[in-house]
């Protein structure tokens, strides 16, 4: 008998299937909008664990985005067609393997850029780690820019649409799994030990380092996982797309939703996702009310608008 | 009793000296802990106690000097990995994970003896969950015995004071130390509360078969506890031996003579 956890994960990566199966019949820019909800689900839910529940105030999340956009994209432009003639594959098993690659390997070199910066930056406190974090992501985006076999400034074009309900939320689901259940576990509560007090942390024999560097590695695998099911649904990505506006929107998902709560987050991130699809019609004043809300929500709910009991994760006294 | 050196050493300080900028804040301290000791570390404010645990536990490195505990030298290591090889301590000023329970906080305190990791975590396979299970078990036994066992969901942070002391010594025996260290535990507990604590300590040092070290301003606990007393006085050992050697060494009591702490009586 499986766990529940596990239960729920297959029961939504099955649904997924089912909805996919009748998309055909869904409105296409309902659909992207959706798809975007489930991303900025995953996004905020794999910085939650880095700035929600070990407390490691991370403004760079964008950034291992961007590195999973750009990998997963490259691997279904140029490298993909020609891998798949030479071993003659084709048909819909085919671009399902080769996208699930795709993805998986823009994870994984997200996680690596997040190793890459974890182990010096970690050492870092409270607004140093920020702006180092902040730092990072803008180094990532001039890199993209100037590489021009990405296409420099104006980025990759033409990207295949494989990006569909299916994949956004087995994605979703796996990350939420993945993050609860390591949370879930006497190793895991580890992690928001370090948030509570690294000293006593230490004292109890846990290396406080390790378990930052795991959660930004983490945090920035599924970063990029939501990166390459970001380009692959829009099609084209540019270095300007992943810009810090978008670290600080993901990080006001994650403070709106109540750090270290997954559900709450999950609840910003599906509120902060369709706000603006609502104000769409008052165009021009959009992003002001937008705005405002968020100041107002900020001011009158600092604990976050989904925690309901006690917060679970608190600055430390 | 006699005072009689223990038939081997578990800890010892060699020399130890801590310069911070110009003050010297430990300075040639020799200590020496056998396996079932129970010694006090006493001083005026600022006299070094604290100091000390902060050097044994790796938060502080020594300027000059050794530390080995259990006959390896602990000089240059982490914090972690000295609880590892079995130093635990509480803080003078409580420590706890505020946000986390009561039980969370103990159950934090085992990560050095986990079978499972977070992989394991993911699979969430038969062995992890009995681990869970075990774990689980194991936490609200130590804590029926403190009496705690009636707040495990509750914050760690909401309990009241005695209760948060205890459970930070709780949660160092979490980690099965062979050395506690405990840094004025009694601080802040009503007369009641203190005896309470002096047959706790006692308790703890027999049934987990333990070293402690107590740092402690209250003189009737110390002297009521320890079998053997070293004070500090602006970071030099100015004294050693047993309570009543102690109380009547004039250089303990000038060190607190004029001091706003407790005379000793
Ligand atoms: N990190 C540090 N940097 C500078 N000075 C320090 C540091 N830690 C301790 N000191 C100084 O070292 C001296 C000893 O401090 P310590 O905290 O060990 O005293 P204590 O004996 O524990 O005092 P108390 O009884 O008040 O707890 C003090 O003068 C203190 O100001
Ligand atoms: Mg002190």
């Amino acid at each position: 008998m499986l766990p529940r956890s596990q239960i729920l994960l297959l029961a939504t990566v099955a649904a997924s299937l089912g909805v996919t199966m009748f998309s055909d019949g869904i409105d296409p820019y309902f659909l992207l909008v959706i798809k975007n909800v489930g991303i900025n689900i995953i996004l905020a839910v794999s910085l939650n664990l880095v700035n929600g529940y070990t407390g490691q105030f991370s403004l760079g999340h964008a950034g291992f985005m961007a590195v999973g956009a750009y990998t997963s994209a490259a691997i279904t432009l140029f490298l993909g067609p020609p891998l798949l003639a030479a071993i003659g594959m084709h048909g819909v098993a085919a671009t399902a393997g080769l996208f699930l690659a795709a993805l998986v390997a823009g994870g994984l070199v997200a996680a690596l850029a997040g190793l890459l910066v974890g182990i010096p930056s970690l050492r870092l406190k409270g607004d140093y780690l920020a702006i180092v974090t902040l730092g990072f992501g803008e180094i990532i985006r001039v890199i993209f820019r100037n590489v021009q076999s990405l296409g420099g400034a104006l980025g990759l074009n033409g990207i295949p649409p494989y990006t569909n309900f299916f994949w956004t939320f087995t994605f979703v689901a796996l990350t939420v799994y993945v993050i609860i259940s390591m949370v879930h576990s006497t190793y895991g509560r580890g992690f928001l030990a370090v948030h509570d007090d690294e000293v006593a942390a230490e004292a109890m024999g846990l290396n406080t380092t390790r378990y930052k560097v795991i959660a930004f590695v983490v945090g920035a695998f599924f970063a990029g996982i939501a990166g390459g099911l970001y380009g692959h649904s829009q099609r084209s990505i540019d270095p300007q797309t992943f810009n810090f506006v978008k670290s600080i929107e993901i990080v006001v998902m994650v403070i709106l939703g109540g750090m270290g709560n997954t559900v709450g987050v999950i609840l910003a991130a599906v509120l902060l996702t369709l706000l603006p699809e609502f104000l769409r019609p008052i165009a021009e004043y959009r992003m002001m009310i937008y705005s405002l809300l968020l100041i107002v929500l900020m001011l009158t709910r600092p604990q976050g608008l989904f925690t309901w009991r006690r917060a679970k994760v608190q600055p430390a006294t | 009793m006699s005072s009689a050196p223990s038939p081997t050493t578990l800890l010892e300080m060699e020399a130890c000296t801590i310069r911070f900028g110009g003050l010297t804040a430990v300075s040639q301290l020799n200590l020496k802990i056998g396996p079932r000791d129970l010694l006090g570390l006493i001083g005026p404010n600022g006299a070094g106690k604290t100091t000390v645990f902060n050097l044994i536990t790796g938060v502080y490195q020594p300027t000059e000097g050794k530390i080995s505990f259990g006959g390896h030298s602990v000089v240059g290591k982490r914090p972690n990995q000295i609880t590892s090889h079995g130093i635990a301590r509480t803080f003078q000023n409580i420590r706890l994970f505020p946000s986390l329970s009561v039980f969370d906080n103990v159950r934090v305190a085992f990560h050095l003896h986990l079978r499972h990791d977070l992989i394991h975590a993911l699979v969430r396979g038969p062995a992890f969950l009995r681990e869970e299970r075990d774990i689980r078990e194991q936490v609200m036994a130590m804590l029926a015995v403190f009496h705690l066992e009636k707040f495990h969901d509750e914050p760690a942070k909401s309990l009241p004071y005695g209760d948060q002391r205890r459970l930070e010594i709780v949660r160092a025996l979490a980690t099965r130390p062979r050395l506690l260290l405990l840094d004025e535990p009694a601080a802040g507990m009503n007369p009641t509360e203190k005896v309470e604590l002096m047959r706790l300590i006692q308790f703890v040092k027999d049934k987990y078969e333990i070293a402690v070290l107590l740092v402690e301003h209250d003189m009737q606990v110390v002297m009521g506890i320890c079998q053997r007393i070293v004070v500090l006085d602006y970071g030099v050992k100015i004294a050693e031996g047993t309570p009543a050697e102690v109380r009547r060494n004039p250089k303990v009591i000038e060190a607190y003579l004029g001091d706003d702490h407790p005379v000793i009586t």
